[in-house]
């Protein structure tokens, strides 16, 4: 392959060209194939995603994921913060499901402190991570659709997003970095206009998933871009490790939330959806399904959703109530340890994952008896994912390849972190 | 008998010298396994039909500095048909000799441990693929070690913009 330089022109060897083009992709053919770089800036990547294609006419003979351009370091910023204000790096992680971060963050913190939230903290966050499933499902359906040229649907799903994010905005006082699960319990206790609003969204929604299926489900050109394409079976699938509705989508059934159940998800009637097919229509369907099972959950725990403290009573571990420090001077006091030094977790490592939109969301972290973690490290799904889709995508068009990345559902904030 | 014991006994039973330790804390089981052990403990791991720890989490490295050895790195396994989890530590004195890579046992772990040598700067044997992932190509050390510092960016005022300016590291004219 020839390559023009300012004044001279070069012939590349094989190993300076894959060093070239950074990636380390074992390229077959340099002669005869067209090397292709798809992103960083491009509509389909959904985000700064760069993919290193080596096509033979239309065909991917192989392909290489090259990540990085949202690196930001994020677990080394937390070494240097108290557990509490590290809190506030994990929403940035994936933006779509803050409140799946601040708990797969804030579970595994509790973990290491050894505390347990109460029950009406459970409930309340249980509520929280099925609503922010179900925003993070519409944000992938939207831009999915788009990819594959259906417009309407985009607009349709922003549309539902919106309220949610207002009942985010109304609990969190945010949109979307919310910040609302601390360790030990919430910010605060919901408003009381929380209840009603989700259960106008629970009246509401079932009609728009309807609308998004009679829009999508029998379309026959949604039909043949997705049916077939980017088939993954399931032994590859565990192998490549993906997790979420992408490993549900080839049929081994295994959810975080039934497996080994946090946040009392064992006292909710939920099903899991599987399909078998593992290609992109069958992720697909297991996301739609998702909704289902996610509005299910949210009607049990409004339904027996316990009144009580949302905080442990634990004034080591959360600041003291406003109202009390006005009279009390161990109020002041713990409130001023609080908030200058934080608490102290013991020595010792955990992992905790939990089940995000995407998959397993695993938080480690190994505290040595000071403020500030030693360690924090973020199993994100994104990543993981992402390392099938070389498997996933060789072989087929440049434009098959859209519809993969939509259905693995990728978002860079949590690749690159 | 008990899942955690069962995992210590097969490991016994196969390759005797491999566990230096074992550690129980908040209900989390880990097991310190010797560095060259490491691939034989995997696939027993993977391939026992007692075990099926067919699932490889998480691969993540802690710099323990001032310590010796000074790395180590965590294996984060679950077994889907036992819904168990299972955590190997790999205590590592020399960064450069790193473990065996597990990336023929559970293909993602060629990718995870790519993550561990860019920001931790622990390698691994035949893993051919490690290079720089999150960080430019020409990135001096590796960021999650203790003895980096986090850094920060002079602002530049009007009064000062020269001489902040003059200590930038880009190209000057």
């Amino acid at each position: 392959m020839l390559t023009s330089g300012s004044d001279t022109i070069k012939e590349l060897t094989v190993e300076e060209l894959r060093a070239k083009v950074g990636t380390g992709m074992t390229i077959e053919d340099a002669d005869e194939h067209m090397l292709l770089s798809m992103g960083p800036q491009h509509p389909s990547t959904h985000g700064v995603l760069r993919l290193l294609l080596e096509l033979d006419g239309e065909n991917i003979v192989n392909l290489a994921p090259d990540i990085g351009f949202l690196h930001t370091g994020v677990e080394k910023t937390m070494e240097s913060k108290t557990y509490t204000k590290a809190l506030v790096m994990t929403d940035r992680l994936d933006y779509l499901s803050p409140m799946s971060n601040n708990l797969g963050y804030i579970l595994a913190v509790e973990k290491l402190l050894g505390v347990e939230a109460t029950p009406r903290a459970q409930a309340i966050r249980v509520i929280l991570c099925e609503l922010a499933r179900i925003s993070s499902h519409l944000v992938w359906l939207a831009t999915h659709a788009l990819d594959l040229a259906a417009m309407s649907v985009f607009l349709y799903c922003f549309r539902e997003r919106e309220y949610i994010l207002d009942v985010f905005e109304m609990v969190a006082g945010q949109r979307m970095m919310v910040s609302y699960f601390r360790p030990g319990g919430l910010w605060r206790d919901v408003p009381e206009e929380f209840e009603p609003a989700v259960r106008q969204f629970l009246d509401f929604f079932p009609a728009k998933i309807a609308d998004y299926e009679a829009l999508l489900k029998n379309n026959p050109i949604w039909l043949q871009r997705t049916k077939d394409v980017g088939y993954i079976s399931a032994e590859d699938a565990v192998s490549w490790g993906l997790t979420g509705p992408s490993l549900r989508g080839s049929g081994v059934d295994w959810d975080i939330r039934k497996a080994q159940p946090y946040l009392g998800y064992d006292k909710y009637e939920f099903d899991v959806p599987l399909e078998t097919d593992g290609d992109v229509y069958a992720r697909y369907r297991c996301r739609m399904r998702e909704f289902w099972e996610s509005l299910r959950i949210i009607r049990q725990a409004l339904d027996k959703l316990p009144s009580g403290p949302v905080n442990i009573s634990d004034r080591k571990i959360v600041p003291p109530p406003r109202s009390e420090l006005g009279h009390s001077m161990e109020a002041v006091i713990h409130h001023f340890k609080l908030w200058t030094e934080g608490f102290k977790a013991p020595t010792g490592y955990v992992y905790n994952s939990v089940e995000s939109p995407r998959g397993e969301f695993g938080c480690y972290i190994r505290g040595d008896g000071s403020p500030n973690p030693a360690r924090v490290h973020f199993r994100t799904p994104s990543y993981v994912n992402l390392a099938s889709l070389p498997q996933m995508g060789k072989g087929v068009f440049v434009a098959d390849l859209v519809a993969i990345i939509g259905s693995v559902d990728i978002v860079l904030g949590e690749i690159d972190r | 008998m008990k899942r955690e014991q069962l995992v210590v006994e097969k490991i016994k039973q196969a390759v005797a010298d491999a566990i230096e330790d074992s550690d129980d804390f908040r209900g989390e089981q880990t097991l310190f396994i010797k560095m060259n052990r490491l691939k034989k403990v995997c696939t027993l791991l993977r391939d026992d039909p007692a075990l099926q720890y067919n699932f490889l989490s998480d691969v993540t490295a802690d710099d323990l500095l001032p310590e010796f050895p000074r790395f180590a790195v965590n294996y984060h396994l679950y077994s889907i048909p036992h819904k168990h989890r299972l955590r190997l530590r790999v205590l590592v004195e020399d960064p450069e000799k790193g473990p065996q890579t597990v990336g023929d046992i559970w293909k993602v772990g060629t990718w995870l441990e790519m993550e561990v040598w860019d920001l931790m700067g622990v390698s691994f044997k035949g893993n051919n693929s490690l290079r720089r992932l999150f960080l430019p190509e020409d990135w001096q050390g590796h960021p999650l070690r203790k003895d980096y510092p986090l850094g920060y960016e002079e602002v530049q005022f009007s009064f000062n913009w020269q001489e902040v300016d003059a200590k930038k590291p880009y190209a000057k004219d």
